[in-house]
């Protein structure tokens, strides 16, 4: 017998084993439905990594701090001759972004390190394959899931204004 | 009457037993995935069939028979094949006795119907022995021989519990004890209520008495052996005995066909209700409690329920004198 027979009347534990699985049965099961229902997902679910082309700059730092090295960016540098200036500048253009999300874990380094907002976080998750070497996705892919990005959160009223919107108060 | 009218009787009675026997246990075995899974939090079987998986227990009977059917290279052949259906005969055979209604509602009364149906009962305990022993298994021999120590243990208080009920109503037969059952016998036989109920679950070898079958130290005791159809034959057993441990107690201890109201148009209504009420316990149980250990199933039996029968049956014999 245990110690402690002060606390417990005998059956007690019985009685309190039947009542908790009684009360489980009257709750709503957890379960997802999911094929038939779509779950409902936090907006900011980490759930495929989306690309806005545009804002690339092949700057290769998403690549670099990828802990498994799971992005291939390959560029080449063009000359634009702009009427005018001194001298032609150069640009980078990109010929090939493409994330293997067969090696990506989902940390999201890159999307925090991307100085220019490249990299997005969408809630997407339905993009499993039966061959694993079909993960690879190139930057046309992962542009398409930029339509799945949720729109940024609003900004919070009682918090400081953007760094950016008090520089241009102060220019005006 | 003359010979047809008989002989179409008799037919419609069987064909109503054959019914139950195969309906009543799906009925059992569907609420039990849905009441242990919602105990669970979950949601059991929801596609077979489209509406919340009705049809999950016979999409499981079209799969175990396309199963292939696999007998041990050291089993005893025939003895393994016939076990499985001798485990399920007794059980037909007590469902054929049990009254379903006043007036004859039964398939075959028995003036001796309760000491028919415990004496039909043992035989299950052959049809394990038989299963255990033929399957050349060293797992299918162990669970059999617990199961055999826990049947023939509980084969006492059993028929003690039920002995306290038929010496209250002074007759043997279920109809009659039924007949002569009184609300008040609720408080007065309790004790054998439990002893019954509890003992019943552990012959049917069913959760915290499943030490014989025991899945996470004995595979799957003495069914180890056994696919395919053969299989589906134990399961199927093991329902029906919940049906028909279900339908004793609510015939001996709950009343049977009396209820509230209208005994004598609905009281066929009534058993079932009952029935199935103590067969949901009979699950509630099973989800709740863990397994009891070998040695702690025969204490049970031995130190808890038997002098708690005999206490009932010297109980029930002063009130009955007095």
């Amino acid at each position: 017998m245990p110690e402690d027979s002060a606390k417990s009347t005998p059956g007690k534990g019985l009685l309190q084993g039947l009542g908790v699985t009684l009360k489980t049965m009257l709750k709503p099961a957890h379960t997802e439905q999911y094929p038939d229902v779509q779950p409902k997902l936090p907006p900011r679910t980490r759930g495929v990594i989306a690309l806005q082309e545009e804002n690339c700059t092949s700057c290769m730092l998403c690549a670099r701090e990828c802990p498994d090295w799971c992005i291939y960016i390959d560029s080449h540098k063009e000359t634009v001759e702009v009427p005018g200036a001194a001298r032609p500048r150069q640009k980078n253009v990109l010929d090939r972004f493409a994330i293997d999300f067969s090696l990506c874990m989902y940390c999201g380094i890159c999307i925090e390190v991307c100085p220019f907002d490249a990299l997005y976080w969408s809630p997407e998750f339905e993009y499993a394959e039966h061959d694993i070497r079909n993960l690879l996705h190139e930057k046309d892919h992962l542009g398409q899931w930029m339509a799945t990005v949720p729109p940024p959160p609003a900004h919070d009223p009682n918090g400081e204004p953007a760094k950016e919107q008090t520089a241009a108060e102060k220019k005006r | 009457m003359g010979a047809a009218p008989v002989i179409l009787d008799i037919a419609i009675r069987l064909a109503a037993v054959l019914v139950a026997f195969l309906t009543l246990p799906l009925i059992v075995g569907q609420m039990e995935h849905k009441v242990m899974a919602h105990m669970q939090g979950r949601l059991g079987p929801m596609y077979a069939g489209a509406f919340h998986g009705w049809a999950q227990l016979i999409a499981d009977g079209v799969k175990f028979v396309q199963k292939e059917e696999i007998v041990p290279d050291a089993a005893d052949r025939r003895v393994f094949r016939l076990a499985p259906i001798l485990a399920l005969l007794p059980y037909l055979l007590i469902l054929m006795v049990i009254p379903l209604g006043p007036d004859g509602l039964v398939a075959q009364g028995l003036d001796i119907g309760l000491f028919f149906v415990l004496a039909v009962m043992g035989v299950g305990v052959v049809a394990v022995l038989m299963a255990a022993w033929s399957s050349g298994s060293k797992y299918s021999l162990l669970g059999g021989l617990r199961a055999a120590a826990q049947l023939l243990g509980y084969e006492l208080p059993l028929v003690l519990s039920a002995a306290s009920v038929a010496m209250a109503a002074g007759t043997l037969s279920l109809s009659g004890i039924v007949e002569a059952w009184q609300p008040w016998w609720l408080a007065w036989q309790l004790p054998a209520l439990f002893v019954f109920f509890t003992a019943g679950l552990a012959e049917l070898r069913r959760p915290p008495f499943d030490a014989p079958i025991a899945d996470s130290e004995l595979v799957f005791g003495y069914m180890t052996e056994y696919t395919g159809l053969r299989f589906a034959f134990f399961l199927l057993a093991e329902y029906v005995g919940i049906v028909v441990i279900s339908a004793l107690t609510t015939v001996l201890f709950l009343g049977g066909w009396k209820g509230p109201f209208l005994d004598d148009s609905l009281g066929w209504a009534w058993t079932l209700l009952k029935t199935m009420a103590v067969a949901f316990v009979i699950i509630w149980l099973r989800v709740a409690y863990p397994r009891l250990r070998e040695d702690q199933i025969q204490r049970f039996c031995w130190l808890g329920l038997v002098p708690l029968a005999l206490a009932q049956l010297v109980l029930t014999a002063v009130v009955k004198v007095a």
